[in-house]
């Protein structure tokens, strides 16, 4: 199949995603959860029953903000405060016995996360990410003797990268999708993701390489096609696997395995529609300048 | 060397030992049947085996982390603003230590205490499994706790405080006892013999004055001296409540922490919501199992049920490492996990492809044995390359510059074991059991 062809339908599509995901993230930023914004996050259990409103009259009257409250399950609520220090702490402990009269009320998780945290988390994905990017450069230049293989791999992740953080504004915004640290390892891990099918993908090219003499253009169309069927067939195991975490895992690891499943699924589609195309384009480009020298 | 015939039994044993290993402690057995009500439970016991001067005890058990058994992960930062270099060192250090002993002396099991320090801010990570009372906690291992026997100042100014050189330092031990008269909870500390020294001089010049001792510059008793004392013991009396004076008690014992901290992060997880967790995941892990499992058989048939039986022994050998190495587990690790569970068929999926083009060239056994060879450059690069990216997120090397706590380690970990050990199932495993399987009904 002549899958190249259609490279420039590739890179529109691609092209069309990606400023959908800058635009969303230019309009409405990334929705930051506690761990990069700071705040307190509390989650209670009340033995009785307790209306929403009456939690949040008593909050405002101590003078304790509420920027938000959910119900998560039966008289479950999830009460999201700014990072509360000691003393509006134990207000909000008296609160709680106040509210239940002497009923239980048992506190399912409480986190503060203090405002300086945040940063240093942004901080620290970045070196991480930079330094997973070049090792992987190395590595993919290194092992197919070619920088254009390298890069064109580095950049089609960079691509499943926007893709990911684009979604996720534009989920944010729609869905209240949040970015915290599961998201930033969610991120990282599609890093992976998306180059080990470029990978599979390249191994055949380099493999027919030796055996035909053939252009690049040729390998690929050829290369795809060997490889379309156990890159989808992979795909699906791993969707399986996502798609049940999504649906049962429970509303702690619903987001993270949101985010690795369309990091599976941008980098299932960036090899053979973004890695490769770049690869064969690279190779245009380097054959044009040489025809003009 | 080995024949794959015996190559597979080698596989066997290994994988009845994991089993064995993965299993969990108590097996409760219900069964009600024809009238016959069977209620057991089977305790697997663990390795415990003495020979002669040698005894091998190791204990299969699976480690949760706090967010999946409950409890406290608590962040203190210090303030080492006034603190050169070399000082600010050896201040973390002892900062460690001495937050680590009261821990200790507050008795919680398996605690973790760590340092982290990223571009000029120190910081003591302090893991408490299973706490319930985390403010009690906060108060105990943030305090200070700088303990000063001060003078009072001249007459000019009697209500002010002139420190001695007699401080927490000098002590020996505090205990808890309850005063004679009045019953109420007091702490009774023991100096050291130049503690005793010091305060043997500092009493004698003070006769019939008070003497304040004071807790991070704050008053807490104000006893005054009828004579001098030689003994080298004190009583702090305040108005202590039984919790205060033991948590006093811890502080003093475990000496004062040489720099003020403060409390930067807190997540407490009840252990309700952690057993929660663990269920959901489970039941989410075996249905994406056999999900997965199904389609291996719909799409690859016969070759298909050998990637079932290599995942299966993967999930056996994944299980048992845990918890030998021993693997933390935290719920972004099962993630970890469940998604090299997803990723573990990848390598045969590789094969089998590779193996329909080579079977219209070759006969069956030689496909076999071409697809495994050229399938092998592409696994090895591909999983090289996700090793890398997993290595940099699992920071074993403890770089300052990387995540060196919490979720994503621990997300990390489980998924670079399970790429490496994926590797093994989906090459040696699979490939032998096909041998011997496959080829032979060929035949």
């Amino acid at each position: 199949m002549d899958w190249m062809r259609y490279r420039k339908i590739y890179f529109i599509l691609s092209g069309v995603l990606i400023t959908i995901g800058l635009f969303s993230l230019g309009k409405w930023g990334m929705n930051l959860g506690l761990d990069f914004k700071g705040g307190t996050i509390a989650e209670y259990q009340f033995e009785k029953e307790i209306s929403q409103d009456s939690i949040e009259q008593k909050f405002k009257e101590s003078g304790l903000e509420i920027f938000s409250i959910e119900t998560t399950g039966a008289n479950k609520y999830l009460i999201r405060m700014s990072p509360l220090d000691k003393e509006q702490k134990e207000k909000a402990n008296k609160i709680l016995n106040e509210l239940t009269e002497g009923s239980s009320v048992n506190e399912l998780r409480f986190e503060i996360v203090g405002p300086s945290i945040g940063p240093e988390l942004i901080k620290k994905t970045i070196y991480a990410a930079l330094i997973a990017s070049i090792a992987i450069l190395l590595w993919v230049a290194y092992q197919f003797k070619s920088f254009s293989f390298g890069i064109s791999a580095i950049l089609a992740m960079f691509h499943d990268t926007f893709i990911l953080i684009g979604s996720f504004a534009l989920m944010g915004h729609y869905f209240k999708a949040e970015i915290d640290f599961l998201f930033v390892t969610a991120l990282l891990t599609t890093l992976s993701f998306s180059v080990h099918d470029t990978i599979v993908v390249y191994d055949r090219i380099r493999e027919s390489q030796k055996k035909y003499s053939e252009s690049i253009y040729n390998l690929a169309n050829k290369a795809i096609t060997e490889t379309m069927v156990r890159s989808l067939n992979n795909s699906f195991t791993i969707i399986f696997m996502l798609v049940a975490l999504i649906l049962l895992g429970g509303t702690t690891i619903k987001w993270f395995a949101i985010a690795l499943f369309i990091g599976t699924v941008a980098g299932t589609y960036s090899s053979p529609f973004v890695a490769v195309p770049l690869l064969v384009t690279w190779d245009d480009i380097v054959k044009k300048l040489k025809f003009k020298k | 060397m080995f024949t794959p015939i015996r190559k597979v039994i080698i596989i066997f044993l290994l994988t009845v030992l994991a089993g064995y290993i993965s299993l969990p402690q108590d097996i409760p057995l219900k069964l009600a049947f024809a009238g016959i009500n069977l209620d057991k439970k089977i305790v697997r016991p663990d390795l415990n085996l003495s020979f002669r001067n040698v005894k091998i005890q190791k204990k299969f058990d699976l480690i949760l982390g706090l967010d999946l058994k409950g409890g406290s992960h608590l962040v203190f930062e210090a303030d080492t603003s006034n603190l050169n270099e070399t000082e600010k060192k050896s201040a973390i250090q002892s900062l460690r230590n001495v937050i680590e002993r009261r821990v200790n002396l507050y008795g919680i099991s398996e605690p973790n205490v760590q340092t982290s320090s990223f571009e000029g801010k120190e910081r003591v990570v302090v893991e408490l499994p299973g706490v319930k009372d985390t403010e009690q906690a906060i108060d105990i291992l943030g305090q200070t706790a700088q303990l000063t026997f001060a003078e009072i100042g001249t007459e000019d100014s009697p209500s002010f405080f002139n420190p001695t050189d007699l401080t927490g330092a000098d002590l020996e031990s505090a205990t808890v006892t309850f005063d004679r008269n009045t019953g109420k909870p007091v702490v009774q500390i023991e100096f050291t013999d130049e503690g005793g020294k010091k305060f043997a001089e500092i009493t004698k010049k003070n006769v019939g004055k008070p003497l304040p001792i004071l807790l991070d510059n704050y008053p807490v008793s104000q006893p005054t001296v009828q004579e001098e004392i030689i003994g080298g013991s004190a009583v702090i009396t305040g108005e202590f409540t039984l919790e205060q004076a033991r948590n006093l008690a811890i502080q003093l014992n475990a000496g004062a922490l040489p720099v003020p901290v403060k409390l930067v992060e807190e997540r407490s997880v009840g252990a309700t919501l952690g057993a929660e967790s663990v269920s959901k995941s489970i039941k989410a892990g075996l249905i994406g199992l056999l999900m997965v499992l199904t389609f291996m058989v719909l799409v690859y048939g016969k070759l298909g049920i050998i990637a079932d039986i290599a995942l299966v022994i993967f999930g056996v050998l994944t299980l048992s490492l845990y918890k030998l190495i021993p693997v933390v587990l935290t719920l972004p690790g099962i993630a970890g996990f469940l998604l090299s569970v997803g990723m573990a068929v990848d390598s045969n999926i590789l094969i089998f492809e590779r193996f329909k083009e080579e079977r219209i060239k070759r006969d069956f056994a030689d496909a076999l044995e071409v697809s495994f060879g050229r399938a092998w450059d592409s696994i090895r690069d591909a999983n090289i390359a996700t090793l890398v990216t997993a290595f940099v997120l699992a920071n074993p090397l403890e770089f300052d510059f990387l995540h060196t706590s919490g979720p994503v380690r621990g997300f990390a970990i489980t998924l670079s074991l399970g790429i490496a050990i994926s590797l093994f199932t989906g090459i040696v495993v699979s490939r032998n059991l096909l041998r011997v399987f496959i080829r032979q009904s060929v035949k």
